[in-house]
């Protein structure tokens, strides 16, 4: 799809790292309303609260490597799964894709200067920052950090005297946050793509941040309204929720869950879209199944608003609607499928480098298909039964979040890192990380499954000793894991300074982001890009003509 | 994993097809991927062909996942409707959760700590909570249902079981509950018929500690160890600070502090513990059991 000379034959204009838009100092940042500058300015935040929710994981596993009470006691326990759930989900892996990678990539993707309301986009941040400040701040307030788990579930929440509202005040802050995000993208896909871009000529990125964005944008608000409820309750007392008032609990989790079930497609979308940029690149060939793939998206997106149920399989609700419930979940499946199989196909008679971004991508593959295959015990009624609120579920979660969502963000990461920072990431140290982190990874979580079948509840401080052995696997796990994230950081951000230069176009990607320099500048394109044929298009491999079979 | 109710092996069936055609999958999607990665390895395959997609292909790996899930819902909900489906005639018992101890009332009238059943024997559960959400989970049974704090008795839970095995299997609390939620754990003791009959003619006439029974010892040591709340020992009579109110004076443990505590347990909240009893709801006599116990350890 390439449109633009080739970099060298215009005059280069300053990347959008010296140029600032005529601000200076710290406000040439927490100012700047370009999409580049934003990205990065939400990096540098989720970061800081990944190492934090990190470190607070680190403790509950330490903790856990032996019944009875080790170093912290159960009172303390309960925050930190609070806390660790909260700074996880709201602050890291909601925002998380699409806020870094789908600001900064989103617009030159698309071949645009910015997105469509880039003032909107700026206040979004903002947002973000002030919701952040209100989470942290329920650290040091009276009644100290939440003890409710990051559900918030009432009646509980409703009666514990730790600093509930602040927190659900800072989840509803952050929503909107969320809301805006997806706004400005949905019309930006929309308004914004290049000359000859139609909607089935864009990367699938953009189809999964659009599919997000939808998401963001209709599901957000229940939560709000849900936390606002919830709000009311805890201050004026109204009983919603509380059943000696007439209210019911169920509905508490009803609301709750009619907008953290479409949420989690929200993390996972746009990570399936940056393993759809990977593969083509890497396999020097065109994706197997484009509009499968791209259409798959779009359909999760929709089944996923109602399948909610299946996270109150135990709750009572009436039977009819526990199988109901069943039934929509397993339908979800259905389009995942697709997708892992299109990506398959991609590999089939490829000419496939083994690249960072790539082995990151095979990672994820294998590990989001455990997640994915791990919640067919979720989803059937008499298996999940068992296995509901146990560590099962915390296992298949982070299976599907971490080694889905996650990694396909520290993919997208790596692949684009040269065209952020127009330097090259090491190599032996960034696959040494990644081997520390596959390792590690699996060995945490795999044993979280192993216990949860055998019947270890979820949010335990303490446990029966019988279920040791897999908790102590668990904690070696997790102290493999975490020097592999530290050195995957640390190497992004030593190299985003000392890397070899990248130039703009280091995997001879055909995507319009690397068409223009790396880093690229203020306006992104030196000239409006203008878009021929699909967005894989590797017919004329550039790498073939350099290097002739 | 010991399968020890009617419906375990049914359960475990479905678990065996779930992870079994998962296992196939995983396998299937991982060689596939690390096939291909080797066989068409840049080195081995220079050129590659540019394949855009594949009706056929696409509508196969449609329809046969399709058709897989259906069968894993089938699985699931013929299970779970045999664990919905109460027999005729089967034995009620009210499990009565709240934080954080189990208690079990029987038709008789008389209640326990521990769940005793007879073997063979239908049991139709009816869940009660005091406070807040619990759930009741015996892993060996494979059942779960939470326990939910309801406007209306009639809108309470409910979930039955047949034990097929004699033994003593775990009661855990599988749905966060606040502090020492790790901690509500009881047992579930399976009795041949003829030692059950013996047990309840005991139970019906032994007097079962009325602290351990309302669930006191859960957060109030005997022993002078701390756990949520002050200890019992040694604290009738004796003089205590409490905050009420977020002032602090003295007073002095007795029948009508401790009648007072009970119906309002966060107006005098003894300096250094936290405000986290629910109000309790006992008879007069059984709050006469309570000051006579409280008046033994001193």
């Amino acid at each position: 799809m390439l449109a633009v000379d080739t970099p060298g034959s215009v005059r280069p204009s300053p990347s959008f790292l010296q140029d600032a838009g005529g601000r200076s100092g710290i406000g040439a940042w927490i100012f700047s309303t370009d999409h580049k500058r934003i990205g990065l300015m939400y990096a540098a935040a989720m970061f800081t609260f990944f190492i934090v929710g990190m470190c607070l994981g680190l403790t509950m596993r330490l903790e856990l490597m032996f019944p009875g009470e080790q170093f912290i006691s159960a009172a303390a326990y309960n925050r930190i799964f609070t806390l660790h759930g909260v700074i996880m989900v709201f602050l890291f892996i909601v925002p998380g894709i699409p806020a870094v990678l789908g600001n900064f990539m989103l617009p030159l993707q698309l071949g645009a200067e910015d997105v469509s309301f880039p003032r909107l986009n700026l206040a979004s941040w903002w947002i973000y920052m002030i919701g952040a400040a209100m989470a942290l701040a329920s650290l040091v307030v009276a009644g100290g950090v939440p003890d409710t788990g990051w559900t918030f579930y009432a009646p509980y929440s409703v009666r514990t005297d730790s600093s509930v509202s602040l927190a659900v005040m800072a989840a509803f802050v952050l929503g909107f946050s969320s809301i805006l995000t997806g706004l400005n993208f949905i019309t930006t896909i929309h308004r914004m793509r290049a000359k000859g871009m139609t909607f089935f000529r864009m990367p699938l990125f953009c189809w999964g941040l659009y599919a997000t964005a939808w998401i963001q944008v209709i599901a957000t608000p229940v939560v709000g309204i849900t936390l606002v409820l919830l709000m009311l309750e805890r201050t004026l007392g109204i009983g919603f929720f509380d059943p000696g008032k007439g209210g019911d609990p169920i509905l508490y989790q009803h609301l709750f869950w009619i907008y953290s079930h479409p949420v989690v497609y929200v993390m996972i979308l746009p990570a399936m879209g940056i393993i759809s940029e990977i593969l083509p690149a890497f396999a020097r060939r065109t994706i197997f199944g484009y509009k499968a793939i791209a259409m798959s998206s779009m359909a999760i997106a929709a089944v996923g608003y109602l399948v909610w149920g299946h996270h109150m399989f135990t709750a009572g609700m009436s039977d009819t609607a526990r199988w109901v419930f069943s039934l929509l979940t397993f339908l979800v499946a259905i389009p995942t499928g697709i997708k892992v199989f299109n990506w398959l196909a991609t590999l089939y008679k490829g000419s496939i480098e083994l690249s960072v971004p790539m082995l990151y991508a095979f990672a994820f593959i294998f590990l989001f298909s455990i997640g994915g295959l791990t919640g067919m015990v979720n989803g059937a009624l008499s298996t999940d039964i068992h296995v509901h609120d146990t560590a099962y579920v915390v296992g298949h979660f982070h299976y599907t979040m971490f080694g889905g969502a996650g990694i396909g963000f520290f993919a997208g990461l790596h692949y684009w890192f040269p065209k952020i920072t127009g330097r090259m990431y090491n190599d032996r140290r960034a696959k040494i990380a990644l081997g520390l982190i596959f390792v590690g990874f699996n060995l945490l979580y795999f044993s979280m499954l192993i216990m949860g079948i055998l019947g270890m509840p979820r949010r335990y401080a303490d446990y029966l000793p019988e279920f040791q052995p897999f908790h102590m696997a668990s904690t070696i796990g997790a102290l493999i894991l975490v020097p592999g994230l530290l050195l995957m950081l640390w190497n992004l951000l030593h190299s985003a300074r000392t890397g070899a230069p990248a130039g703009p176009n280091p995997w001879r990607a055909t995507t319009l982001e690397w068409q223009t320099a790396s880093p690229p500048p203020l306006l992104n394109f030196e000239v409006a890009p203008e878009v021929t044929t699909g967005p894989y298009d590797f017919t004329h491999d550039p790498l073939l003509q350099e290097n002739p079979a | 994993m010991i399968q020890a109710s009617s419906y375990a092996g049914v359960v475990d069936d479905a678990f065996i097809f779930i992870l079994g055609t998962s296992i196939v999958l995983l396998i299937g999607v991982t060689l596939t991927m690390l096939f291909f990665a080797f066989r068409y390895s840049r080195a081995r395959n220079p050129v590659a062909a540019q394949i855009e997609g594949n009706m056929v292909l696409e509508t196969i790996w449609t329809v046969i996942p399709t058709g897989l899930v259906l069968m894993m819902f089938w699985y699931g909900w013929t299970g779970f409707r045999i664990m919905r489906d109460v027999p005729e005639g089967a034995m009620e018992i009210e499990a009565i959760g709240r934080m954080w101890s189990w208690a079990f009332r029987y038709p008789d009238g008389h209640t326990s700590d521990e769940l005793v059943v007879p073997l063979h024997q239908p049991v139709r559960l009816t869940l009660t909570s005091e406070d807040v959400i619990h759930s009741f989970y015996v892993p060996a049974f494979r059942i779960k249902e939470d326990v939910m704090p309801v406007a209306r008795p009639e809108n309470r839970n409910h979930l039955w079981f047949q034990a097929e095995k004699t033994g003593e299997f775990n009661v855990l609390c599988a749905e966060y509950c606040g502090e020492r939620h790790s901690k509500m754990l009881s047992k579930v003791r399976v009795l041949p018929q003829e030692e059950y009959d013996n047990w309840l003619a005991a139970a019906a006439v032994t007097q079962v500690d009325i602290l351990k029974l309302k669930g006191c010892t859960a957060c109030h040591s005997l022993d002078g160890s701390r756990i949520v709340g002050p200890s019992f020992r040694g604290i009738f009579g004796s003089t205590e600070t409490v905050v009420s109110g977020g002032t602090e004076h003295q007073v002095v443990v007795d029948a009508e502090y401790v009648r007072k505590s009970l119906a309002e347990p966060l107006a005098d909240v003894v300096k250094g513990y936290p405000p986290a009893m629910p109000p309790q709801q006992l008879t007069d006599d059984e709050i006469a059991a309570v000051i006579a116990r409280l008046q033994e350890l001193r």
